[in-house]
């Protein structure tokens, strides 16, 4: 038998199997593998919440979705072109995911009638040959039985052997998008360098599964995807949370402020808390707090003492913290908090995503609390985004919201390094200690600037002893003070002081069409790469439909009313019941139009293409 | 930036005397209010420590006695309810050269804040916390907190509270604390010697003050802070001595085993070898001190101790931490930007 050789412009590509099967290690391989052959491409791992849910069932299935291709690539992808399945749950979890026509690899060995029953199939089910009726194409492989047959002369126990599953599938899979195993291999020698057996094992059961592809014919087709034009430049794969991590290294190191970490787990951001507590040699400080309010509490008196206090979480969390944040909004110190949204309210759906605290973020306190909120688009922008939130807060005085999500923090993608020295300056402003000679003014701790900032005086200077709260300080003096006419002109001053960051951020661009038109487009967050594609799809049909995404959401840039105005139609897509929608309607009077699905998913490239067209009809 | 942990008894940081370290601001307590004395007690110890007052801060959360950073001339936050041992604790870690202080009430440490109150005992920070105990929420005008007395009537117990109250200083030692002390406002001197000791202490230093509400809770501490009865109700601890009370100190403590009891050293049953003698350092014995919680509004009760109940010598956290912050410079070096940007594995698109 002959086999085709094809071109493809993108492919996706879906592992499932149990939480054991090592489908996320799979998966990453893959992505290093291709990102390595030149492909632009977006991934997303999609896990249970439970650690280890029974093997078998379809709670416990994980898995991994990567998009591919010689174009550029903005999702993971809506539905994919071959899912791979390494049980029964696993295909009952994820059948819904392939394209109609999609290649199903199933390990047969995983489909036995015990593995069909924790998989709650009826026990006169089929599923292999259902699908195969459904018209799926089924490549059926004995996984389990071939690994051991490749594996048996190494001596290891067959548990170790069955360990090894999940890179003779990858070998499979290697030989069917005709990638090089080399990357793999090198990555398996670092990883198993204390135990080159297992090594050795897992090396020769990803080139047996590769062999094994070749031999034995189970295709008639395979695919190739060539490089994709990209920037030129130095690219790692970074997921959201790393790419947070790494930013605020980074602040440490160019504002030359100890950064102070203080946090408690919660799911998506631990990840943000565990990767700091590992960089102490470049100047964070991480303490894992006995609740979220500590956490923002010993933040906050870390930014009191002289440092950048960062507290991280998700909704939930900062629900706890927002009279802490009020705090600090009254203190007028720096403080950053991340908040990874996950789908809510209460626990909600912990790994899954959503968009639905920037209400939150922008009213969620008690009084008038201005704080300035950002929000990050992919895995990669989450630098940027992170170095600019700790900008804001050091040179402002302020409290920063800075929103990513689950879909973000965990998803990744191709990030070009950045050029270090080109990383903008951080400028703390802080007080010099008085001397003891005849000419020094007294300290005025809330004496404003002309942006309205704040002095930071810190612990240690001599002749700056002041003190501060959360009780309403006098202009000036920040002694305390109930004169009504104050407290309204304080607070006019938080806010006006809010404002004017936005004579520090740029102006907002068009990432797709004109400045004028029939609809605009306008996204915040990780709805970007759907809202992207989708747009750039329409635009390829001709429809006139033009693109904005926010990054500065509070205050937003200077033009995007002048913006707003130059459009017939403003559609919102957001992943919640319209927020961004219904505070752009309130500040502009505009008839914006949302569009809006809270399933713990991405929004599809279709369903929003659908409703672009749709618009642009009317 | 450096802080001597030395009191001498002698004014080191320069000439600074006690009414240096009073802010400019009109103190604004209830006329008679035990907070006064707490103050004037807390700025005649700064000159003593040898630690400038840019050094120093004080730390507060809600409350009565949580206005007290504002009347002090150093750096002080005034927080939000029950979190000024979070607070504390950012700025300790992040600045373990200030000297932090937590001033805080009932309601404020024990009940709103609980939580941080028994984590910053157990982590074990060099933070002085003055805990002002009156019994009662002052600033809310008279509600039970969670140390009044089961059947106070308040605004919100009108038939009696039924709550049972924390024993603060149990609570304080099962958290792990390692410094563990009692005083009473109207006992100057002796609030003067453990302020001093509480100062002294590197590690948390717990000090629970027995300070009169005159508005909403007159006289709570009447059996100990009034001369007439404080004889017979009081224990005044010293380390190395025996447990000795009552007029002419007629009256001693014995254990029984484990049980702590009155020995009349008149009647010549007892002598005073055979008392229970005060070890700061015995854990086993500070327990059974902080449960001499009896009511001594009646007569024949076991007094209730005051003075330092418990001292350990432990590492603080800061110090740990500072600790792993240096090994990690030493196994690491400087942080690398670029190497750690870099990551492991890059590709370059040409």
């Amino acid at each position: 038998m002959s086999i085709t050789e094809k071109q493809k412009k993108e492919v996706t590509i879906r592992f499932a199997g149990d939480s054991g099967d090592g489908i996320q290690l799979t998966g990453s391989q893959f992505t290093s593998t291709t990102a390595l052959s030149g492909n632009d491409l977006s991934t997303f791992p999609d896990y249970p919440a439970e650690i280890r849910a029974p093997a078998g069932t379809v709670a416990g299935v994980s898995g991994f979705q990567i998009h591919f291709g010689s174009r550029a690539i903005y999702t993971p992808g809506d539905m994919c072109d071959v899912l791979v399945v390494m049980n029964a749950a696993a295909l009952k979890a994820n059948l819904k995911f392939l394209k109609p026509g999609g290649i199903i690899i199933a390990n047969t060995d995983g489909f036995g009638k015990k593995d069909l029953s924790l998989a709650k199939y009826a026990p006169d089910e089929t599923p292999i040959e259902d699908a195969k009726a459904s018209g799926y194409i089924v490549i059926e492989i004995d996984v389990t039985k071939m690994t051991r047959e490749s594996l048996k002369e190494t001596g290891l126990p067959v548990k170790a052997i069955d360990r090894s599953k999940n890179m003779f599938v990858l070998g499979v899979l290697y030989w069917l998008f005709s990638r090089p195993l080399d990357s793999t291999i090198q990555f398996l020698k670092r990883k198993f360098a204390k135990k080159p057996e297992i090594a050795e094992a897992n090396i020769k059961a990803l080139n047996d599964g590769f062999t094994y592809a070749i031999a034995t014919e189970i295709f008639s087709e395979r695919y190739s995807v060539d490089a994709a034009p990209i920037e030129k430049g130095t690219y790692r794969n970074i997921t959201g949370n790393d790419a947070i991590v790494l930013a605020i290294a980074a602040v440490a190191k160019k504002s030359n402020l100890p950064v102070f970490l203080g946090s408690y787990p919660i799911t998506p951001a631990s990840e943000i808390l565990q990767g700091l507590s590992g960089l102490k040699h470049f100047g964070v400080t991480t303490f894992q707090a006995e609740d979220e309010i500590a956490a923002i509490g010993s933040a906050i008196g870390a930014s009191f003492g002289g440092s950048l206090g960062i507290t991280t979480s998700s909704g939930p969390g900062i629900a706890l913290k927002s009279e802490a944040i009020g705090l600090a909004t009254m203190l007028e110190l720096p403080l950053v908090v991340v908040n990874v949204q996950r789908a809510g309210p209460s626990t909600g759906l912990p790994t899954k995503t959503e968009q639905s605290d920037l209400l939150q973020a922008f009213y969620g306190r008690a009084g008038e609390a201005p704080v300035a909120v950002i929000s990050a688009s992919s895995p990669a922008d989450c630098f940027e985004v992170t170095y600019e939130a700790c900008r804001i807060a050091v040179e402002h005085m302020i409290p920063v919201m800075l929103l990513t999500d689950g879909y973000i923090a965990n998803g990744a993608e191709p990030w070009k390094l950045p050029e270090i020295d080109k990383l903008k300056p951080i400028d703390p402003r802080f007080e010099k200690p008085r001397g003891n000679g005849q000419d020094d003014h007294p300290f005025l701790p809330y004496k404003r600037d002309d942006n309205l900032v704040r002095p930071w005086a810190v612990p240690g200077s001599k002749g700056l002893e002041h003190r501060i709260g959360g009780l309403e300080k006098e202009h000036e003096t920040g002694n305390i003070s109930y004169d009504p006419d104050n407290h309204q002109r304080m607070t006019e001053m938080r806010e006006q002081k809010r404002e004017l960051i936005a004579n520090f951020i740029p102006d907002q661009n068009f990432d797709e069409g004109n400045d004028k038109g029939k609809l605009l487009v306008v996204g915040w967050g990780s709805t970007y790469g759907s809202i992207k594609s989708a747009v750039s799809e329409a635009r390829e049909e001709g429809l006139d439909v033009s693109f904005i995404h926010l990054r500065y959401l509070n205050p937003f840039p200077r033009n995007l009313e002048n913006i707003l105005r130059n459009f017939e139609k403003v559609l919102v897509p957001e992943i919640n019941r319209g927020q961004l929608s219904r505070i752009l309607r309130d500040r502009y009077l505009l008839p914006i139009e949302s569009f809006n699905r809270v399933r713990g998913t991405p929004l599809t490239v279709t369903e929003l293409k659908e409703k672009i067209s749709e618009m642009c009809a009317g | 930036m450096s802080t001597q942990k030395t009191v001498n008894g002698t004014k080191t940081n320069g000439n600074l005397q006690a009414k240096d370290f009073a802010s400019d601001q009109e103190v604004r307590w209830c006329p008679g209010c035990g907070d006064y004395t707490i103050l004037k007690q807390v700025q005649t110890l700064m000159p003593k420590m040898g630690v400038d007052p840019e050094n120093i801060v004080f730390v507060a959360g809600i409350g009565c006695s949580s206005r007290f950073p504002y009347y002090m001339n150093t750096y002080g936050i005034h927080g939000i309810h029950g979190r000024a041992p979070a607070i504390a604790t950012g700025l300790k870690v992040s600045r373990p050269d200030l000297s932090v202080w937590v001033v805080t009430g009932d309601g404020d440490a024990l009940s709103i804040g609980g939580n941080h109150i028994i984590h910053l005992l157990r982590r074990n920070l060099d933070i002085n916390v003055l805990l002002f105990n009156n019994e009662i929420y002052g600033l809310t005008k008279g509600q039970y907190s969670p140390t009044s007395p089961q059947g106070l009537v308040t605004k919100t117990s009108p038939s009696g509270s039924v709550d049972n109250p924390f024993n603060p200083l149990s609570l304080a030692l099962g958290a792990n604390g390692s410094f563990i002390a009692r005083a009473m406002d109207r006992d100057p001197k002796h609030l003067q010697y453990l302020l001093e000791r509480t100062w002294q202490h590197k590690g948390t230093s717990f000090l629970e003050i027995y300070q009169n509400c005159i508005v909403f809770n007159d006289n709570a501490f009447g059996p100990y802070t009034d001369k007439s009865m404080r004889d017979s109700t009081s224990l005044y601890l010293e380390d190395g001595k025996p447990l000795l009370f009552g007029k002419d100190e007629a009256f001693g403590i014995r254990l029984d085993g484990c049980r702590p009891e009155i020995a009349d050293l008149a009647g010549g049953k007892w002598s005073q070898d055979d008392l229970w003698i005060h070890d700061e350092k015995d854990r086993n014995k500070a327990w059974l001190l902080t449960t001499l919680f009896d009511d001594n509004t009646q007569a024949g009760k076991l007094p209730r101790p005051f003075g330092v109940i418990y001292a350990e010598d432990r590492p603080t956290y800061e110090q740990l931490i500072q600790d792993q912050i240096t090994a990690s410079f030493e196994r690491y070096g400087e942080g690398n930007l670029e190497n750690l940007l870099t990551g492991e594995e890059t590709w370059t698109v040409k």
